[in-house]
């Protein structure tokens, strides 16, 4: 029978059903860092259980690396406990961790693919909603809590009921300026915030043929945030050449042998889906969050929506979110001004993001009163954009050049709001108080469109600021 | 292990309406600088009740009629966002012993049953009733009933729904599934050894 790269993964993976009906999954690589597994080990300690696949498991520290500093002790102690926890429990646990000093340190889902571990066909889980981001490979990804974490170090599974699974095709060709963070917005727009409860995202059609690796991971990081546990998107020829070469990739006749078993993974074409959703590549624009939540995102055209133009139920939800964000329904987004431009996060925050950002700003300006910085998602990335020469691109217009970690996008470290500012953000969430004043107040859009942002000091579209026409690569 | 077998939770009950509640928002992210979940109740909703100053907003959370609740009512798509189990750690730890809502965010559910956290989904209008009784009557006790999937407030009851692997993992106290996962061993070495990558 045709089955799906969901259903493929999960039965081989599946170890037997637990008496709660659900299934005890086999997780094939565990990845961990430094704010949801402490706990995890210390209840390890307190059940006299060890870590039971150790070279399956693999750490670094994102959440609270401060950016603009790299001497320990940070300034922040807590942050620096938390480190040294960390490093302690690896070393403890014979676990590989991509420390500070190891040159790969970075945010987690930037470093996963970018080592190679990341594969077609494997089960992984992190104690991060954003594990999402790993789907990109074809592999099923979920992101766990700190018990679940506890339960995988222990028993490299977990207990979970089966997904269904949606197949999103988006077909056509985006238009110039229009990138992959916009067909994430446009897609959790569409179908809503929860919209993906109870489904595994796979996502198809030519847009996603042509895309890179890098952008099939923006799409598939924020599955998390139309509800989503975990999408994915068929492993191809794009997938085996972006693993090809890297450290944790198999190499000559095993090489051969896994590419082998990637493709057997990938989706039958014939399988049935439980649902299936049809987009048009050509109605997705420049797209912006206005409210407090990833679903309200309009394009950079339209207004602002009002109270009086939605149904009955949605009217309180936008009440609050206008009410939070100071904005008045029916007004256009655009042109509202910025404090703040945030480019970096496992959403936005790899080569190809900065790349396409320095092609554009070479020559332009930072506006004033904006305070823009732009992290790297990973050391890798980090030293790969210097050798090109991007950092020097950035400063000159007027970016900080950070260093790699989370920052901005959650705020764990120092790098947060200030008051009500208003951030530009290449980040995921929206939500209140998310960049770290309860009060600041979060713009989501593609990095080019943070990039607009930052230079105009207020919300802009990309194809005015920067003229793009050209047909943009996705 | 034995756990308790959790049939029903029951105490009075406070209201935080609102839809789309993510954890950020439960639990903020600078809260989650510590080792331990000891402490965190203290945040719940931290920047839901308090002014940036420190100071009490005008919330249910802060009122002296709902203090002592257990019982917390909200909207749909409860617990969105972050997997951070620090959420419902904070829910717990503050006193909480149930959630009703509209629906409830995927990862949370997970990481609040494995807490014995028991999570009911009721309709809105329901809810309402339920919101409605104990606004007029803080006393009011809200019952949960997890087996028969029913809630009871006064002299009311309407129907709730909790998905049946939950149900049950609360009622035979096996909620925490750590110990039927390590018995598991043997099944999961053969699984591992199937798997060309492990």
């Amino acid at each position: 029978m045709a089955k799906s790269l969901f259903e493929k993964v999960w039965n081989a993976h599946t170890v037997r059903t637990l008496s709660s009906g659900e299934t005890q999954l086999f997780i094939g690589t565990h990845l961990i860092h430094e704010v949801t597994s402490p706990q995890a080990f210390g209840m390890l300690r307190e059940m006299g259980l060890g870590v039971k696949f150790p070279d399956r498991t693999f750490a670094t520290v994102d959440h609270i690396v401060p950016t603009n500093e790299t001497v320990e002790p940070f300034s922040d102690a807590l942050a620096d406990a938390m480190i040294k926890e960390l490093r302690k429990n690896c070393a403890e646990s014979d676990i590989t961790f991509f420390d500070l000093d190891s040159g790969k340190q970075g945010v987690v889902h930037i470093v996963g693919p970018e080592q190679g571990i990341t594969q077609p066909g494997t089960t992984i889980a992190c104690g991060d909603s954003h594990t999402s981001t790993h789907g990109a490979f074809g592999a099923i990804a979920f992101g766990v809590g700190t018990s679940q974490v506890r339960n995988i170090l222990a028993t490299q599974t977990m207990a979970m009921s089966k997904l269904m699974v949606r197949r999103i095709n988006v077909n056509g060709q985006l238009s110039p300026g229009v990138y992959a963070k916009d067909v994430a917005l446009h897609i959790i727009r569409m179908l809503g915030v929860n919209g993906g409860t109870g489904f595994a995202y796979e996502y198809g059609g030519e847009v996603f043929d042509s895309m890179t690796m890098e952008e099939r991971m923006t799409v598939c990081n924020m599955s998390i945030e139309g509800g989503a546990r975990c999408g994915y998107v068929n492993p191809d020829e794009t997938t085996f050449a972006y693993l090809k070469g890297r450290p944790y990739s198999p190499e000559g006749e095993a090489w051969d042998a896994a590419v082998e078993t990637w493709k057997s993974y990938a989706s039958d074409t014939d399988c049935d889906y439980d649902d299936v959703v049809e987009i048009n590549a050509a109605d997705i624009a420049p797209t912006v969050t206005w409210g407090i939540n990833p679903g309200q995102g309009i394009s950079i055209d339209e207004n602002i929506p009002s109270p009086d133009s939605v149904p009955e139920d949605q009217v309180a939800g936008i009440e609050e979110a206008l009410e939070f964000m100071q904005f008045e329904g029916g007004a256009p987004i655009k042109g509202i001004s910025i404090d703040v431009a945030f480019i970096g996060s496992c959403t936005n925050g790899r080569l190809s993001d900065f790349e396409e950002v320095a092609k554009h700003i070479e020559g332009r300006l930072v506006a004033d009163g904006v305070q823009a910085i732009v992290v790297p998602g990973s050391q890798v990335v980090a030293s790969i954009a210097e050798e090109k020469g991007l950092d020097k691109i950035f400063i000159s217009a007027g970016f900080e050049w950070r260093a790699a970690g989370c920052s901005m996008c959650l705020a764990m470290n120092p790098d947060k709001l200030v008051g009500d500012q208003i951030c530009a953000s290449s980040s995921n969430r929206n939500f209140k108080g998310r960049q770290g004043s309860p009060t600041g107040r979060t713009l989501l859009m593609s990095p080019l469109m943070v990039a607009a942002a930052a230079i105009t000091g207020k919300v802009s579209d990309v194809r005015e600021v920067f003229g793009v026409s050209e047909t943009a690569s996705v | 292990m034995a756990l308790e077998k959790i049939t029903q939770v029951s105490g009075t009950a406070v209201s935080v309406p609102g839809n789309d509640i993510d954890t950020d928002r439960i639990i903020p992210a600078r809260f989650m600088k510590c080792i331990t979940f000891d402490g965190l109740g203290e945040f719940m909703f931290y920047d839901v009740r308090k002014n940036e100053d420190g100071s009490n907003k005008e919330h249910p959370l802060n009122e002296q009629r709902f203090a002592g609740a257990s019982i917390l009512l909200s909207g749909n798509n409860f617990g969105c966002g972050s997997s951070r189990e620090h959420a419902p750690q904070a829910i717990a730890k503050a006193g909480f012993s149930g959630v009703i809502a509209e629906g409830f965010a995927e990862i949370f559910f997970g990481n609040s049953t494995t807490l014995g956290l028991p999570l009911a989904v009721a309709t809105k209008e329901d809810i309402q009733s339920i919101a409605a009784a104990v606004e007029a009557d803080p006393t009011t006790v809200v019952t949960i009933d997890v087996e028969n999937q029913r809630i009871r407030f006064g002299d009311q009851e309407v129907t709730c729904f909790i998905r049946e692997s939950a149900r049950d993992s609360l009622v035979e106290g096996k909620w925490d599934p750590i110990a039927e996962l390590l018995e598991g061993d043997e099944q999961i070495n053969a699984t591992a050894k199937k798997l060309p990558y492990v």
